[in-house]
């Protein structure tokens, strides 16, 4: 035998899933198999997409609720002119708080938090392509969130806004430790989050149920991909300015400081970078979850699945072209202003098109008013208003006028929760049965869902006024007489009826849990592989791996979908497929739960955290950091044979 | 969107509410601004009409075929079907998007042309320097021996094309006159610049636009614009030394600013108080408000600024000092001479 016969011959003596071996007693046996270790150290051990989906998620919503709770403190603040309820330390602090609480530890993370969940389901697979870093992921986020947090409870929180810019955030003007725990908090989350993305693109790419072509991935899954790269080229920019920043900070360069040749604006460009495509990364999985729940709720696929598609495509790369409109009042040359006008307006064209094809899929369907619709008429009612308001600033003349004042404050909120939110609470409405098992109370979800969206209208419509009023940003108070009071005494009783309905959707959330009414695996009728998944989902996903003949498989494929056979089921393995045809391709052996991932952080934490204080702590730190991941890069057992698949 | 309507009756509301408005982006009392206010009506209107194009459109797609049942079936085959008139749709949608953005970057390419074109040839240069957190401003003119050195304030004569050059001491700022002209950032290491033509008489305020710490909030700018004479009788008072204190409590005052800590700070002009770190005082009293438009200048809160600069603006570089109240009746007194 050839060594190429030699691997391609099958061992009889493993055991594998097949037209012998189905039913209750593979699922038996692949429960065994997939589980993790009971326990407190199993707990730390997990590598299981689905437990880790839901700890981001969680932990991302107990951020907002917290970055929330700052923001109605600074509302009551604002409530009335000249109101001393808050000092302008304390408001510095809570909006500085607010902003970096939401974009880095609400936003982005519970966006990834759902794709990491739904994203294996969706490909029809069992696991994530490397599920220790996954898990690595997380343990990084949670510890950059704890970090900023706890400083805040020690008071020494960060103060110079989410943007951080410098010199306000150099050595000379932040004194303390306030500027170098946000920079660091970055480091902790830009490493998370590129950790996942770089799983979630390989999962995608390489992991896809046979016959799931590029061409025929449901609408997320693009978003997903999508996102991920844009993570991928992104993220290194701000964290190259926040290691920059804090070099400068605690060894002494000088990249900022303008009296030694450092360019403070050489900043802004780095972080909007990175910033502007961050809002996309936002943006675009909620547009995803509105194409899905659209498609289920309308009983029709999406109208122009290649449009979509294509315009998540064009928006994750134009988005890299529009940074220095966060820029144009600093006096740059006023013909690159007009590219980046012209480049900022087009960004409405792929979003259009996409709105097209949410409103032409109603149209051609027949929709069906559950409260993840209402979510997507909310979110199409909101999220254009502040599409349109984007628009208006993307004009040099009118930004200026209009930057750093209360209209962009109703700009960014209208987009980001319009854009966002609104779509993630349908998505949670949407897919909470596939994760527990049960359905949420549809009318406790109607009141909430009309409560946010007025609320929020409430809130957040006025503040258009005052910034035309000429309030600017990030004020801890304005002077009485200048026409503000009215409008932001709205925005503030609207700002408490937004809290009053997260608490009702949390409320219906929990009691859902215990009390809602049992959910079988497809309570929607929905197309997508997920639903075809056990609800909630075994620790294997799925007996056996599906075959994709089309781009809504549950609605065409008659009763039950066809599978593939011949994965091991004694050891964790998956199916790798080809990238573009999605043609099975290898067995991928799967990954046993580790430890290892949970104790690298902690080292890479303690390095981080000490670096703050000491350069040298990089230099030590290294040590522990480098016996941790030798550790979980241990080769455990030979590496097993590679084994082609028999189609 | 709503905001043209409402934006209407804001600005309809402006004038029978007294100061209110007197820092509104939709005043137009510029060349620039008014540019603005063009611009702006011109977006308005087409966003407008194409917010209520698609949320038509969403309201007739969702309630033409709206299904009551719980019926949850879907007909298989028959869910891909679209029609030939939705392709026409998307590329009509297309082309009206693509139309319509291009029409509005044209109108702001040219708005931003003319923007320029209105700086040309200035009449009037100004320095303004941006400190945490007020504003250093130095008239200069042609003669150096007629710089004209005030802070927290600006004189603009009506219909005289002014260039203004930003600098800052410290961190950025963003210096903001909306009834006048959109923001220009103000940036160390950097020199930038502004340009007004006023066109209308009046009082504004503008305010720093950029955060800048913690008291960024209070750090506006009393903005006069008047007619060339009255300008010019403001210019040659503002040339002027400081008054010698006439009453024994005055004196007192005198002797206190220019001789303890004050005087390390601030200037005043035809005294031995030379500061350079804090506001010119020279002409201290014809100003409108204290500390950047902290506080409305009154005798009661020129007290209790000098008592306790802390406690009214946190942060602030002015020290609070132990002043005995007679030294406190003295500086008080004398300051409120530096007409």
């Amino acid at each position: 035998m050839t060594p190429a016969e030699k691997a391609r011959a099958r061992p009889a003596n493993v055991p594998r899933d097949g037209p012998d071996l189905t039913g209750p007693e593979l699922e038996a046996r692949l429960h065994k198999t997939w589980s993790r270790p009971r326990g407190l150290i199993g707990w730390l051990s997990s590598v299981d997409h689905k437990e880790i989906g839901i700890r981001y998620i969680v932990t991302a919503l107990v951020f907002f609720a917290m970055a929330g709770l700052l923001a109605l403190h600074m509302r009551l603040q604002l409530a009335t002119p000249d109101s001393n309820l808050m000092t302008p330390e304390l408001y510095n602090e809570s909006f500085t708080m607010h902003g970096s609480t939401m974009m880095f530890l609400f936003a982005v993370p519970v966006m990834q938090g759902m794709q990491i969940y739904l994203t294996p389901l969706m490909a029809g697979t069992r696991n994530m392509a490397f599920p220790r870093l996954t898990a690595f992921s997380y343990w990084m986020y949670l510890s950059g969130g704890l970090m900023l947090w706890i400083s805040h409870v020690l008071n020494v929180s960060p103060d110079n806004g989410w943007f951080s810019y410098v010199p306000l955030a150099g050595p000379q003007y932040s004194p303390g430790k306030r500027a170098d725990v946000w920079a660091q908090m970055i480091t902790f989350t830009e490493v998370a989050a590129l950790a996942v993305a770089v799983t979630l693109t390989a999962t995608i790419l390489k992991q896809r149920a046979p016959g799931m072509t590029l061409a025929r991935m449901p609408i997320f899954l693009w978003s997903t991909l999508v996102t991920s790269l844009m993570v991928i080229f992104s993220m290194p920019s701000v964290a190259l300015a926040s290691s920059m920043l804090i070099s400068d900070r605690s060894v002494g360069t000088q990249f900022f400081n303008p009296a030694e040749n450092g360019d403070a604006l050489l900043w802004q460009h780095l972080f909007w970078f990175f910033g502007h495509p961050e809002v996309y990364i936002i943006f675009l999985p909620g547009t995803a979850f509105v194409s899905e729940i659209v498609v289920t709720f309308c009983r029709r696929s999406i109208h122009g699945y290649s449009v979509v598609a294509l315009s998540l495509v064009a928006t994750g790369i134009l988005a890299f072209g529009l940074w220095v409109h966060h820029m144009f009042a600093t006096g740059l040359p006023r013909v690159g202003y007009s590219f980046f006008t012209a480049a900022s307006m087009s960004v409405a064209i792929p979003t259009g098109l996409q709105i097209f094809c949410w409103i032409a899929t109603m149209w051609e369907g027949r929709p069906r008013l559950t409260v993840p619709m209402l979510y997507v008429i909310g979110f199409i009612f909101t999220f254009v208003i502040g599409g349109l308001s984007g628009v208006i600033i993307a004009s040099v003349p009118l930004d200026l006028q209009l930057t750093d004042t209360y209209f962009i404050v109703a700009h960014l909120h209208y987009v980001l929760i319009g854009g966002s939110v609104f779509p993630l609470l349908g998505a949670i409405t949407y897919w909470f049965p596939k994760v527990t098992g049960r359905m949420m109370s549809e009318r406790m979800g109607k009141v909430a869902f009309w409560t946010i969206f007025l609320g929020f209208q409430l809130a957040f419509f006025p503040m258009h006024i005052s910034g035309l009023m000429g309030m600017p940003r990030r004020v801890f108070t304005y002077p009485a007489g200048m026409g503000l009071e009215l409008w932001n005494m709205l925005s503030t009783i609207g700002a408490f009826v937004v809290g009053a309905a997260v608490l009702l959707f949390v409320v219906n959330l929990l009691a859902s849990l215990f009390r809602g009414a049992p959910a079988g695996p497809n309570p929607w009728d929905a197309p997508s592989l997920e639903w075809a998944a056990a609800s909630p989902p075994r620790p294997y996903n799925f007996a056996h791996i599906p075959v994709v003949e089309s781009r809504t498989p549950l609605w065409d494929g008659a009763d039950s979908l066809r599978v593939v056979h011949g994965l091991r089921v004694d050891e964790p393995e998956l199916l790798l497929t080809t990238v573009i045809s999605a043609t099975p391709d290898l067995r991928e052996p799967g990954v046993a739960p580790s430890l290892w991932p949970f104790v690298s952080t902690v080292a890479v934490a303690v390095a981080f955290v000490c670096s703050i204080f000491s350069p040298w702590a990089l230099v030590f730190g290294a040590v522990p950091i480098g016996i941790a991941l030798t550790a979980w890069f241990w080769p455990k057992k030979p590496p097993p044979e590679g084994e082609p698949v028999i189609v | 969107m709503k905001p043209v309507r409402l934006t209407v009756s804001v600005m309809a509301a402006i004038p029978v509410s007294g100061c209110a408005g007197i820092q509104t982006a939709l005043g137009g009392q510029a060349v620039q601004s008014s540019d603005f206010v063009s611009l702006f009506t011109i977006f308005m209107v087409v966003c407008t009409l194409m917010y209520f194009v698609i949320v038509g459109a969403l309201m007739w797609a969702v309630l033409r075929r709206r299904r009551e049942s719980e019926a949850c079936t879907v007909e298989t085959g028959k869910h891909e079907v679209s029609t030939p008139q939705s392709r026409v749709a998307l590329i009509a949608w297309t082309s009206v998007i693509a139309v319509g953005l291009s029409a509005l970057a044209v109108a702001s390419f040219f708005t931003d042309r003319s923007l320029a074109a209105a700086a040309r040839n200035p009449k009037l240069a100004i320095t303004v320097t941006a400190h945490q957190w007020w504003w250093d401003v130095q008239y200069t003119p042609v003669d150096p021996s007629h710089i004209i050195r005030t802070a927290n304030e600006l004189h603009l004569p009506v219909g005289v094309p002014t260039e203004i050059t930003l600098k800052s001491d410290d961190v950025i700022h963003s210096f903001w006159i909306p009834k006048l002209a959109g923001k220009q950032d103000v940036i160390p290491g950097r020199v930038t610049d502004a340009q007004i033509l006023p066109r209308q008489i009046g009082q504004y305020r503008g305010q720093c636009a950029e955060f800048c710490g913690a008291e960024h909030a209070n750090m506006a700018l009393d903005v006069t614009v008047e007619s060339m004479a009255d300008f010019k009788k403001w210019a040659a008072a503002q040339l002027q030394p400081a008054t010698a204190p006439t009453t024994p409590l005055a004196a007192a005052g005198f002797n206190y600013v220019t001789t303890r800590q004050c005087s390390v700070c601030h200037n005043i002009t035809g005294t031995p108080a030379n500061g350079q770190v804090g506001p010119d005082l020279t002409h201290f009293a014809s100003r409108k408000t204290i500390a950047a438009g902290t506080l409305p200048l009154t005798t009661g809160n020129l007290y209790g600024w000098i008592a306790d600069p802390q406690s009214q603006k946190p942060g602030s570089q002015m020290p609070t000092m132990q002043i005995a109240p007679q030294d406190l009746h003295a500086i008080v007194a004398y300051l409120e001479t530096l007409k």
